[in-house]
């Protein structure tokens, strides 16, 4: 074990932590503020009472992706600051812009609508959660921009002199098509996240506490959540499969190490499961489904998908020798399981519809419940893999075809350094994730809300009432 | 002006904007256990910043982003040599976030005691840890030819440095307790008053023998004028703050914690992180910059977006402008 190694594993485990955050922080900020515009628009309190529950619930989660969120700007001048020196010129812009355009609209915003509630008039108060909400979707667009370029570096040169990647068309970095395919990609896996944990809350109400006052709540909650969760997860569908050719084009190893393809084959059949040696010179079980990796791949049933032993022919003779291959097994089963992960929670999601179509109360059922408690974890599982392909499957590059990542660690930063940091960051993010659950438990078995109608603040000198949704 | 000399300036206003709007925040946190005497005063003194807090905390965000993107090699350099004092300003701050939105989510006093303590421990390690690393930044550290940082930990806990940590810790406490009796109502409000004047005077005279042995460090006009009018706010907003003009004393306060950090920027400019070893390892605003290609986007950027994030930032403290007292804390 090398600092690179613990700098690696730190890099993995902070990043995958905070990203279970993420997007429930995406998804939830616009369903809240869906659910407060229909209060707004409709006056039925259904809408309020599952405005702020939802709204604590986003809350909870929303502190700690802010928290975790800071260490990833630090992590890459604490940990890869070679990385940083060398993209510093083209990388560094979209995080300053995401920081100055998306975190100030989305932190401003929470706090007045946290603390504006029967404060702000009405319609501000709305627009708040909505600007909360537009800057923590425009934030994603900038990070993914940035990770695009180190998946597919564009817009750049290489300066021999300085030996740094220097930018030279900045829209091109912005319109980076990987960047452009995977930000609705994410996007939507977030909402696949948001809407499943609604689905979860309200369904368990309607099991549990049956024919309560609030049943036409969670009604309408886990209606509206189990619609979103279908509809995210088809564009999710839709995006990963452009996503994959895009790939296919821009890192074809990445492709063939999803499949565990090591032979280059026209046409290719798509692996649902193999079990082989690691080399790919034995297969022990293999269920294929023949031409469908072509198609994925190149949008054609016979099209040529390159295997993993050409490739790394290429690459060796193209950048030097060495191994320019990922780890098969992570790439191959974190595919999968994201795959299979997001499709399961759409399979609940529609389960869940069916069960109330026309009005019908919610059966009674032990499975049903788990299978909605089961829901939120599934898309979260889903995005961990998803991203953990994708970061491995780009492995050994920190920047694709420029940078190999054991080029991009700190030089000045120890292996006692590394391994103090990555054991602190992981024994108060493990102690805060028991934390964070049993809270989002609590509060989601408190249930909705009573909402008095508050009046609209026409005197804003009203100094001495009580402040709503105080810390 | 040159774009390298603009963004030095630009980073420059970001830490400053940092240093005085989280600085009053880490003050109140800081003074959680010595002001709060019981559950309803300390949400008073949390609720005072309760609005306003994160997006404060968006200007380290922000400022850490533009020194990335103007100036990768400081950036670079600076986060991978100052390891291990960055690390613990993170954990500061993780407990510390997580703390204001958590710690009245329990009814129990032992769960309130402990984000109690996280917000107090939150505030001060890295009221103290910046003031550490500004200082180190300013009186250089030993860097390599390839600009690597090649000192330990040891090195950056120098009696200079030192001095700048307690410098801002007190200030920050200060400005915290100024803060406190500027937005609050009742017994807390003259407590807070009292003892800004108290932590003010300690305050004045480290920040005296503090920005003094800066000069003899390095310094520039600038910076000789900047240190004067430093010391001079903040004895304007203490002389405020014994007479009770809140208003007055704060803005002296801000001034003096602005200046003081305009001080240093004044003082290390070309510079942006000189080395004490090889004169080659210094890294300057010219050396360690972005292409100017890159720079002329961020600064279009910066230009277009400033004002608009100043005017909504302004409005949300023109918002929430009133004085809260235990009163309008709710009883759950």
């Amino acid at each position: 074990m090398d600092a690179l190694d613990v700098a690696r594993w730190q890099f993995g485990v902070t990043t995958v932590y905070h990203f279970l955050f993420v997007p429930l922080t995406i998804g939830l900020s616009v369903l809240v503020a869906i659910l407060q515009t229909l209060w707004h628009r409709t006056g039925d309190e259904k809408y309020l009472k599952l405005t702020k529950f939802y709204g604590k619930l986003f809350l909870i989660n929303f502190a700690m992706g802010v928290v975790t969120g800071i260490v990833q700007e630090f992590q890459f001048g604490m940990n890869w600051s070679d990385y940083s020196r060398f993209v510093g010129d083209i990388f560094g812009a979209p995080l300053a812009i995401e920081a100055l355009v998306a975190f100030f609209l989305e932190s401003t915003f929470i706090g007045l609508w946290i603390f504006g509630w029967d404060r702000l008039p009405k319609r501000l108060h709305l627009a708040s959660i909505w600007a909360a909400a537009i800057g923590t979707n425009l934030s994603a667009y900038f990070i993914l921009a940035a990770n695009s370029f180190m998946q597919n570096p564009v817009g750049y040169r290489y300066n021999p002199d300085t030996g740094r990647a220097e930018l030279t068309d900045f829209l091109a970095v912005l319109t980076n098509k990987v960047a452009l395919i995977t930000f609705p990609h994410t996007i939507a896996g977030a909402f696949l996240v948001a809407g499943s944990l609604l689905v979860a809350v309200a369904l368990w109400h309607l099991i549990r506490h049956r024919d309560s006052a609030d049943t036409p709540a969670y009604r309408f909650a886990a209606r509206f959540g189990s619609w979103v969760t279908l509809i995210s997860a088809t564009v999710v569908v839709i995006t990963g499969d452009i996503q994959g050719k895009i790939m296919t084009q821009v890192q074809p190893m990445k492709m063939a190490a999803a499949e565990g393809l090591y032979a280059t084959e026209s046409p290719a059949s798509f692996s649902v499961l193999t079990v082989g040696s690691l080399d790919g010179s034995r297969e022990l079980f293999a269920l294929k489904i023949p031409y469908l990796l072509s198609y994925l791949g190149t949008g054609d049933p016979n099209g040529t998908v390159q295997g993993i032993n050409d490739l790394q022919a290429r690459y060796s003779a193209q950048y030097g020798a060495g191994s320019y291959t990922p780890i098969i097994p992570v790439t191959y089963w974190s595919f999968r399981l994201m795959i299979g992960f997001g499709l399961a929670a759409a399979a609940i999601a529609l389960l869940v519809l069916w069960t109330q179509r026309r009005g019908r109360a919610v059966p009674n059922s032990k499975w049903l419940l788990r299978a909605g408690l089961a829901m939120p974890i599934l898309p979260l599982l889903a995005n961990s893999f998803g991203w953990i392909f994708t970061e491995m499957g780009r492995q050994p590059w920190i920047v694709f075809g420029e940078m190999l990542t054991r080029d991009g660690v700190s030089r000045s930063v120890s292996l006692t350094e590394v391994l103090t940091s990555f054991t602190a960051f992981t024994l108060i993010y493990a102690v805060l994730a028991v934390i964070e659950v049993k809270l989002l438990i609590r509060y989601a078995k408190a249930g909705v809300p009573d909402v008095t109608p508050a009046p609209e603040p026409d005197d804003t000198d009203d100094a001495e009432r009580p402040l709503a949704f105080a810390y | 002006m040159e774009l390298t000399t603009i963004w030095f300036l630009l980073v420059a206003v970001l830490f400053t904007g940092y240093f005085i709007l989280e600085g009053f925040d880490f003050g109140v946190g800081m003074l959680l256990p010595v002001l709060g005497r019981d559950d309803k005063e300390r949400r008073v003194m949390i609720n005072t910043i309760g609005p306003v807090w994160d997006g404060n905390e968006v200007w380290l965000i922000t400022a850490g982003g533009a020194m990335f993107a103007a100036f990768p090699e400081w950036y670079a350099t600076l986060f991978s040599g100052f390891y291990l004092p960055l690390l613990l300003i993170l954990l500061a701050l993780i407990a510390r976030g997580v703390a204001f939105e958590y710690r009245h989510k329990r009814p129990e006093a032992s769960w309130k005691r402990r984000w109690d303590n996280a917000i107090f421990f939150g505030s001060l390690v890295p009221a103290i840890l910046w003031g550490v690393a500004f200082a180190n930044i300013l009186r250089g550290v030993p860097l390599d030819a390839d600009h690597e940082y090649v000192g330990g930990l040891l090195n950056l806990l120098n009696p200079y440095a030192l001095l700048g940590g307690a410098t801002t810790a007190a200030l920050f406490a200060t400005h915290g307790a100024v803060f406190v009796a500027l937005k609050t109502v009742g017994d807390i409000r003259a407590r807070a008053a009292a003892l800004a004047v108290r932590l003010g005077v300690a305050a004045a005279v480290l920040a005296v023998a503090f920005l003094s042995w800066t000069l003899t460090i390095r310094s520039s006009t600038a910076a000789v004028v900047l240190a004067v009018a430093a010391a001079l706010a903040l004895l304007g907003g203490l002389a405020a703050a014994t007479v009770r003009r809140e208003g007055w004393a704060f803005t002296g306060t801000a001034a003096a914690i602005g200046l003081a950090v305009a001080t240093l920027f004044a003082a290390l400019f070309p510079n942006v992180l000189p080395s004490t070893l090889d004169p080659a390892g210094t890294l300057t605003a010219t050396n360690a910059a972005s292409t100017p290609y890159t720079l002329t986007i961020m600064t279009w950027v910066a230009v277009f977006f400033t004002p608009i994030v100043l005017a909504y930032q302004g409005w949300t403290y023109w918002v929430f402008r009133k004085r809260i007292g235990v009163a309008h804390i709710p009883q759950h």
